[in-house]
Parts: C-alpha cells; sequence; structure tokens
C-alpha cells in the first residue's frame, strides 16, 4: 500500500515538473494583489469606467455592486455613471457592436470576468492583464498604429497613452528578441505611478470576475474552523463506539 | 398478507405509530435489513469511506442542481449570462454553483478509488459479479451526467468539448453522420443541444442513475460487503454467535455509520477547501477558456476534456492509423495464441481465426478514428467484464503474489499518465507514450485471465485481521 501511494505521488511531480517546463509566449509579471484593497479597487473602477467602459461592457457587473468596495449609491450616480442613469444597470459600453467591427477588425470582449478567462500557465488572469496594459509601444504598421508585446497585433490602441505616454520598443535587429523601451513621449505620470495605476485598474477586473471572492474567503475559515470541530467530535464518537469491538 | 400485529394499549404514542406503519409498510424490516442489523465486516479500512461519499456528493449534486435549475437558463442566447447571474444576483448563488462544479470532480475523485477499492480487494468476485457491474453502469451514467452537464454554462470549453465528442459519433460507419445529428439535434452544436443536454442532465440521467445506485446497494446488501483481507464473514464456515450472526462482522449502524460520519468530516475539509478557496483548482475543476462565451466561429487553439475523462480521451487521441498496425498485431497474435493454447473443438477454433479475419478487414478498412472511438468505449466497457477476468486463486491483493502489487502499481501510474497526457496538446512524444499505455491498458484487463493464475498466493487467513481501535 505505501509503495503505491509513493508511486502516485512520484507520477504526480513528475507531471507537475513537466507542466512546469512547456511554457510559451513573453513571462507575465506578477500582478500586486489588491483585491482586498478598498482605496485601489475604487481607483480602479474610477479608470475602468473612465477608460475601458466606452468600447467594452461589462454586462453581467451591475453598478450597484460597487457599494461592496466602499462606495454609497450617491457615489456611483455622481462619478461613475456615464452610459445610464440607474445604479442597477449593468455596465454596458454605448459603442455599437458593428461600428466597433468595424473600427478595430473585433468587436471588444465583454470585461466582466476577463481576468478568470485569461489565466493560464504563464499567471493568473491578472497577471496577463497587468502585462498586458503595460506593453503597449507605437508601431506604424498597424492600422491603429499601436502593438502589444503580451497580445501581439492586439486590435486595441493603447487607451491609457494619455497616462503612459508613448514608448517604442526595441529589438534586436538578428534575432527580433525584445531588448527594452524608449520613451518617445513623456505621459502624465511616471513609470511608478503608471505601474500603481495600472495595478489599481487590474485589481478592479479581478475583484470584478468574481465580486463575493472576498466574502468567500473569509466564510471558508470559518466553514474550515466548524468542520476541524465537527471532526474531532465525529472522531471521538467514532472511538466511543469502537472501543468494545474485539 | 403478513400477519396483523396488536401493541398494547399502554404503548407510547410512538410505538402505536410504528406499529400501525409496520403493518402497512416494512419500515422496521427495512430498518433492520438495511442499517441495524446488516451486518458489515469489521477491519474496513481507509479506502472504505468511498462508498458513503459517493453517495453523500450524490445527494449534493441533486440538491445545488436543484437550486441552478431554478435561476439556470437552458438558452443559447441566456446559458452564459445566467451562469454569472448565479454566481453575482442570486443569494448564496455563487456557493450552490461552485458546489455543484466542484461537486462534480469530487464525484469522479470518490468513485475512481471506490473502484480503486473494488479493484485491489477483488470486490467484484464471486457473489458480487452483479454490485460491480450495477457500479459500472452507474461509472458510465455519471460520465454521460458530467459531459452534458459541462456544456450547460455554455463557454467555450463547454461548446468546442461537446462539439469534439459529439463528432466522434460521426466516425462509426454508415449510421455516424445520421447519429451526430440526432444527438446534437442540428449540424453544430447549438440551441438545440444545449436543450436536450439540459433534459438529459437534469431529468432522464439522474433517473437512471438513482434506480442504479439503489439497485448497487441491494446487491451489496444481499451479498454482504467484501474486505481488506477477502474474507467471508457470513460464508457457511465463518464463526457466528448464538444469535448467528458473524463474529468478524458490526451492525453498519451504529458502528459504521458513526465511522463514515467521521469520513464525511474528513471529506467535507477537503471539499469545503477548494469550494472556498480555490474553487477553480488551478484550473482543472472549472477551465479558464470557459469563462469566455461559447463562440461558434472561434475554435480555441487547445480543446481538453475535463480532467475526469483525459485518460479516455488520451487512448482516443493514440488510434492513430499507425497504431492500427499495432492493434491488427494484437488481434492476430491473440487469435494465434487463443487457437494454440485454448483446448477447443476444431469448429471453434475455424471460427476464431475468421472472427479475427474479418475483425483485421475491417480495421483495415475502417478509418483510425473509429477505432479510436471503439477503444474509448471499450476502455469503459472492459471494466463491466473484470469479474470473469480475474483468475486468481485469492480476493485480495493481501494475499496474491508480490509482483501483483507492483502490475497494481504500474496500473494506476500507467492511469494517471493518460490522464495528463490527456489535459496536454497532442506531441509526438507523448502520442507515443499514450500508444504505450493504451496498451498495457488493455493488456492489463484482456490477459489477466492468463496472468492472474500465476504466482504464489499466500494463505488467506480464516478471520479477518483485526486490530482494536
Amino acid at each position: 500500500m505505501k509503495k503505491i501511494i509513493l508511486s502516485l505521488l512520484l507520477s504526480v511531480g513528475l507531471v507537475a515538473s513537466v507542466q512546469a517546463s512547456s511554457e510559451g509566449g513573453i513571462a507575465w509579471d506578477k500582478a500586486p494583489n489588491k483585491v482586498n484593497d478598498l482605496p485601489a479597487l475604487q481607483n480602479g473602477a474610477k479608470l475602468f469606467v473612465n477608460y475601458c467602459l466606452s468600447c467594452h461592457s461589462a454586462a453581467f457587473m451591475r453598478y450597484n455592486r460597487l457599494k461592496d468596495i466602499g462606495l454609497t449609491d450617491q457615489q456611483i450616480k455622481d462619478n461613475l455613471l456615464f452610459t445610464t442613469d440607474k445604479v442597477g444597470e449593468t455596465m454596458k459600453a454605448n459603442i455599437d457592436p458593428r461600428q466597433a467591427k468595424e473600427w478595430f477588425g473585433a468587436n471588444p470582449p465583454d470585461l466582466t470576468v476577463i481576468a478568470r478567462s485569461r489565466a493560464g500557465h504563464n499567471g493568473t488572469g491578472a497577471d496577463y492583464l497587468y502585462t498586458y496594459m503595460r506593453t503597449f509601444y507605437r508601431d506604424d504598421t498597424k492600422a491603429t498604429g499601436w502593438n502589444n508585446l503580451a497580445f501581439p497585433s492586439v486590435g486595441m490602441p493603447h487607451v491609457l497613452w494619455e497616462l503612459q505616454g508613448e514608448r517604442r520598443a526595441v529589438f534586436d535587429e538578428k534575432t527580433h528578441e525584445f531588448k527594452g523601451w524608449e520613451q518617445i513621449k513623456p505621459g502624465s505620470m511616471t513609470a511608478e505611478q503608471y505601474d500603481q495605476a495600472v495595478g489599481d485598474l487590474v485589481a478592479y477586473l479581478q475583484w470584478m470576475g468574481e465580486p463575493a471572492q472576498n466574502t468567500r474567503k473569509t466564510i471558508g475559515i470559518f466553514v474550515l474552523l466548524f468542520l476541524f470541530g465537527f471532526m474531532y467530535i465525529a472522531w471521538r464518537l467514532n472511538a466511543a463506539y469502537w472501543k468494545d469491538v474485539k | 398478507m403478513a400477519e396483523f400485529k396488536e401493541v398494547s394499549p399502554n404503548a407510547s404514542v410512538g410505538e402505536k405509530l410504528l406499529n400501525w406503519v409496520d403493518n402497512r409498510f416494512p419500515a422496521s424490516k427495512m430498518y433492520k435489513e438495511h442499517l441495524s442489523e446488516y451486518y458489515a465486516p469489521k477491519n474496513f479500512n481507509f479506502w472504505y469511506f468511498f462508498g458513503s461519499l459517493a453517495l453523500l456528493v450524490l445527494v449534493i449534486q441533486i440538491v445545488t442542481g436543484i437550486f441552478l435549475v431554478m435561476h439556470y437558463k437552458p438558452d443559447a442566447a441566456l446559458a452564459f449570462g445566467s451562469v454569472e447571474y448565479i454566481m453575482r444576483d442570486v443569494p448564496w448563488g455563487w456557493l450552490i454553483r461552485y458546489m455543484h462544479s466542484t461537486g462534480a470532480s469530487a464525484f469522479f475523485i470518490v468513485v475512481y478509488l471506490h473502484m480503486y477499492r473494488g479493484l485491489i480487494y477483488g470486490s467484484y468476485r464471486k457473489p458480487r459479479e452483479l454490485v460491480w457491474v450495477f457500479g459500472c453502469a452507474i461509472f458510465l451514467c455519471l460520465m454521460a451526467e458530467a459531459f452534458m452537464g459541462y456544456l450547460l454554462p455554455w463557454g467555450q470549453m463547454s461548446y468546442w468539448g461537446a462539439q469534439v465528442i459529439v463528432n466522434l459519433f460521426s466516425a462509426i460507419p454508415f449510421i455516424g453522420p445520421d447519429l451526430s445529428l440526432l444527438i446534437r439535434g442540428d449540424y453544430v452544436v447549438g440551441d438545440a443541444t444545449l436543450n436536450r443536454f439540459f433534459s438529459f442532465h437534469v431529468i432522464a440521467v439522474p433517473l437512471v442513475l438513482l434506480g442504479l445506485v439503489v439497485a448497487h446497494i441491494i446487491a451489496l446488501h444481499e451479498v454482504g460487503s467484501n474486505n481488506p483481507d477477502g474474507v467471508e464473514i457470513k460464508g457457511p464456515n465463518a464463526p457466528k454467535d448464538a444469535n448467528g450472526h458473524p463474529l468478524d462482522g458490526v451492525p453498519f449502524h451504529p458502528y459504521y455509520s458513526v465511522h463514515d460520519i467521521l469520513g464525511v468530516s474528513g471529506f467535507l475539509i477537503v471539499f469545503s477547501a477548494i469550494v472556498f478557496f480555490a474553487p477553480e483548482f488551478g484550473g482543472y475543476f472549472l477551465e479558464y477558456n470557459n469563462f469566455i462565451p461559447a463562440d461558434p466561429l472561434k475554435t480555441p487553439p487547445h480543446i481538453a476534456p475535463v480532467w475526469y475523462f483525459t485518460p479516455f480521451y488520451s487512448m482516443l487521441r493514440a488510434i492513430t492509423s499507425e497504431m492500427m498496425y499495432a492493434l491488427i498485431a494484437c488481434v492476430v497474435g491473440g487469435a494465434f495464441l487463443g487457437v494454440k493454447n485454448i483446448k477447443m473443438p476444431a469448429i471453434a477454433k475455424n471460427a476464431v481465426i475468421g472472427a479475427a479475419l474479418v475483425v483485421v478487414l475491417l480495421m483495415l478498412s475502417i478509418d483510425a478514428k473509429f477505432w479510436g472511438v471503439v477503444v474509448m468505449g471499450g476502455a469503459v466497457i472492459i471494466l463491466f467484464f473484470l469479474p470473469w477476468l480475474d483468475k486468481c486463486e485469492v480476493k485480495s491483493i493481501r494475499y496474491r503474489p508480490d509482483w501483483h502489487k507492483y502490475l497494481y502499481a504500474v496500473f494506476v501510474v500507467n492511469f494517471i499518465v493518460l490522464a495528463y497526457l490527456g489535459v496536454q496538446p497532442p506531441s509526438p512524444v507523448g502520442e507515443r507514450v499514450s500508444q504505450v499505455g493504451t496498451l498495457f491498458y488493455f493488456g492489463f484487463f484482456l490477459l489477466m485471465p492468463w496472468w492472474s493464475r500465476l504466482g504464489q498466493t499466500k494463505p488467506v487467513p480464516d478471520r479477518v485481521t483485526f486490530t482494536p481501535h
């Protein structure tokens, strides 16, 4: 029996190590974990509504759910409602899908669960988005004038360019390997501030993917504590019954 | 009609009520037969938790399923959104949904371990063949249930997974294209498919599943449970007390009811840890791609079924046109060895050779894809025949020759490797490994009548081995 369990463990280990070595694409930067950080989430929500929502919907997310990250109905109404006047509505973009298709070559995807869907072997969906939003560069060969390292030939232009400024990607002439960035025009933010802002935005997207996630984890702790207590009682009860079985 | 029993007029209300019921329905009789006087061997170990746990997961799936159906919309335009509605706007919807999605994987974990227990302790051997056969039918139902349930969230993996699997049926000669059309209800997976899968998932298959579970338990209680020693505690020569109860058995209730509660508490800790802290389980329980709504115009680069189907999926992918030559060699070799070594009349020998020839001709003329489907289906169907394939003198692995243990270990590792390869994108090395793995899987079962007789078994004790707690 022990041998069987040992071989089971060994094969699982083998599987895991093979998995780690079969990656592709650029490495994703680790997104800061701010899914519990209310000011960051609020800032992220603001950035989301201002920059993303013009083209992308979050059709399964209601505005008033933002109360979970510490906003009031009035605050939501005053600062974040651009496309509707009811806080019970879902976040729908104003853009006409047909027009969007014409402009960008594809419909901008819904962003409600984008952070959940983009996870992969390189990291979490948040890592991907954090990398993606920070690797736009000027490329005149593209229709929008922009390209992206994490998503080559992406249809989306760099909507945060005013914040980050314009950059050029430097590639090795022979190997076409990415070597570094060259700032063409400065943005309104420093590099650190920009990373901070994108971190907030990504945290918001991550939270929006599953607004119940923080509640879920908190409840989970109590459930597990209860179950450990229950297990102790079940164990003693079992022992009490079985002590007479010879 | 049974004799009408009277209780004393001074009896309590409860006793009178029970007597009233017992005169009309075998309540007390069933309670005794299946719980308080159902004697189970006292030497059950860790592996024996998984039967009751499978029942628990079934109940979890049914109850959470009932609540999900209250909010889910089986409509291609609304399904994805209704799942997100459950996750966001339905009070506690996220918990119900995660319990159901985690429950699906938990069901397979528990059932695989339950089957493995049966395998190593010979629980399928006479007189428990039907217990095993009903169990295999349950496994088959469970696969259908899981497959159809997975379409319902209507994400990319749901959609393309269903597309790939339903397309497999079209590889069957003559009836294939019409059969897959019948299953889909359309030329591609679409709204019609979603509706019929929903119907099967919530009504048809669960009804069959429940019936089979009842049959499984009735059959088990008829013949009594096996145990890690494979000793019959209720046999004619087994030691019994003055009342005729087996000395090596204990009544299921209270002994195994409290024991199973302990198992339940352990299971719930693992289950809750996943539900509350890792419901996606690294993309294995909820695949990342499935958070993208189904798009019939956009095929994902890599389509993999959920982890519990991957061993069988690997075997499907292993059957390439190259592999067909290996399979043909196996058929020819098998027929030759059978004719040479097994005593049978000349006419039977000719029949075997003729049948092998026909099979080889079919294998040469029909596309490998079809044989892949046959192999995948066969990998499950072959389990049904296990009781008649195993010819070892003893039931339990404990008293089998040592090398049997290693063989079982290799079988387990092989199964896990096949499962792993099924998750991965196709690769030349992976293909070879899965081909060897497929041959080993089938060899393990088909050659069992031969290898299970080999080697020196150890003496089986008269009584079960039991150390008091």
